[in-house]
């Protein structure tokens, strides 16, 4: 019997900001004052690099708390088109200001965990599809795709107007603060899931740094 | 040794410059020598078993950072592009309609050797496998104060000719000496040196690597210096840097019928 290995991005992975309703509508009031000026018009779009790659299971090494983002990513297939869906979880160090692209922030090593397995698109109903996030066991936050400023394949679309997403690439579609407009935070020592239906779950730890 | 990959005779090929012409390293056509007008030039590096990592530098020459009305940052100004955008020597770059600011960025580019990790300032020119130039064009029409340069600007297809060759790091003794120059149709529109970076290449490597591992192959695109305008369809770019080469582009518009201009 051939051991089947975990999924892992085989392209560039690209992540969508403010691409959930509640946390836009929550930074709304302050889009037009400087050093923003103007509401974003394209998508607010960064790339996790290669080095973010974790696997489910990882316990990543953080410095201090960190924003979970839990998200779903569009897989591009041979003709570039979207043909699969994974879980994410998304990680960055949480950070005030969305002026200046996010690396020290998004791009530490592990912050990018993927689900073992990815999910045809056909399987799934991205319109209604929710993410649940669980720390220590506890249900912490439903990430509603119904609530995307974007939805799935507009946000492809405008994408890749202007970058052809390559076969294997990856798209995030966003991921959500919680309720009350706060960022969902976890710390070294949490444990934390993610699950929807239809979709491989994942799960990972989160450790102390070393200096 | 100067690397090149190339296209030619229906296949991808390793190459090296041999006495003013590409010598094949493919094993069975070992030796071959072909003309530079003869072959399709790609980006200069081998692929990477996962995706490459691209970081390039925002207002990393006091000079650019005056022209654009900035104050040069206190800590490097980086921001991230997928390898899809990357383009070869004697390539062509889309122009979109109705675009009024499109320029190239003339830049040393430096290719990571091998896995660096809270790599120290004083090491880091041995985790460098050499230098190629890049040219990391953007359209300043696209400008958003959001994750600003978004990747709109930054991260087009077609949009990040590099090349056209990969030089062995030993080959390039100061790498903090070169001169980069940028000629538009013969004319010549940008200089400058590496000297004047705010962050030279070995902090550049002490900083990203303080948090984030860097794998061979991945680059860093170290910035521009003063002296960008703005180029039309039909223009004829070239960016170079002193001991690299010099990196061809033409811009093209959208049109798919009409003929690609060829000047050379």
């Amino acid at each position: 019997m051939k051991a089947k290995l975990a999924w892992q991005p085989r392209g560039t992975v690209y992540g969508a900001l403010l691409n959930l309703r509640r946390e836009f509508e929550q930074w709304a009031p302050q889009m037009h004052e400087a050093p923003y000026k103007a509401p974003p018009s394209a998508p607010v779009l960064y790339v996790k690099t290669a080095n973010t790659f974790a696997a489910d299971g990882a316990a990543i090494p953080v410095p201090g708390p960190v924003r979970v983002g839990a998200t779903l990513g569009l897989i591009a297939g041979a003709a570039g088109e979207p043909t699969h869906a994974v879980l994410l979880d998304d990680l960055c160090l949480p950070h005030e200001s969305y002026f200046r692209p996010p690396i020290r922030y998004r791009n530490r090593d592990g912050f990018l965990v993927c689900a073992p397995q990815s999910t045809p698109l056909a399987q799934l109903t991205l319109q209604t599809l929710q993410i649940a996030v669980r720390i220590n066991g506890a249900l912490v936050q439903s990430v509603d795709l119904a609530t995307l400023v974007r939805p799935a394949l507009d946000l492809w679309a405008e994408v890749s107007a202007f970058m052809t997403l390559q076969p294997g690439d990856v798209l995030m579609l966003g991921s959500d603060c919680l309720p009350d407009g706060k960022p969902l935070l976890a710390a070294a020592g949490e444990h934390i899931e993610l699950s929807a239906p239809g979709l491989a779950p994942l799960a990972h730890a989160l450790v102390e740094e070393h200096a | 040794m100067k690397h090149a990959r190339i296209a030619w005779g229906g296949a991808i090929h390793e190459a090296i410059e041999a006495g003013g012409a590409l010598e094949l390293r493919t094993p069975a056509l070992r030796g071959r020598r072909l003309s530079f007008d003869e072959v399709v030039w790609l980006p200069p590096l081998a692929p990477t078993p996962r995706a490459r990592t691209i970081l390039a530098l925002g207002l990393n020459y006091a000079d650019h950072a005056r022209e654009l009305a900035f104050k040069p940052p206190e800590e490097p100004l980086a921001f991230a592009k997928g390898s899809g955008s990357l383009t070869g020597h004697r390539g062509f770059t889309l122009r979109p309609e109705g675009v009024r600011h499109m320029h190239y960025e003339c830049e040393l580019a430096v290719v990571i050797g091998r896995e660096a990790r809270k790599v120290r300032k004083d090491d880091a020119y041995d985790f460098i496998a050499g230098y190629t130039v890049a040219n990391d064009y953007a359209i300043r029409d696209y400008l958003e104060n959001w994750y600003r340069p978004n990747l709109r600007v930054k991260n087009r297809d077609t949009c990040t000719p590099i090349g056209p060759w990969l030089v062995d790091a030993g080959d390039v003794p100061d790498p903090m000496a070169l001169r980069l120059s940028t000629h538009v149709d013969g004319q010549l529109t940008q200089q400058g040196s590496t000297a004047d970076m705010v962050f030279d290449v070995p902090t550049l490597v002490e900083h990203f690597t303080s948090f984030m591992t860097l794998y061979p192959g991945d680059l860093i695109l170290t910035g521009t210096p003063d002296g960008v305008v703005d180029c039309p369809v039909g223009s004829q770019v070239v960016c170079s840097i002193e001991g690299l080469g010099s990196l061809e582009n033409t811009i093209v518009g959208k049109n798919p019928i009409q003929p690609i201009p060829v000047k050379r």
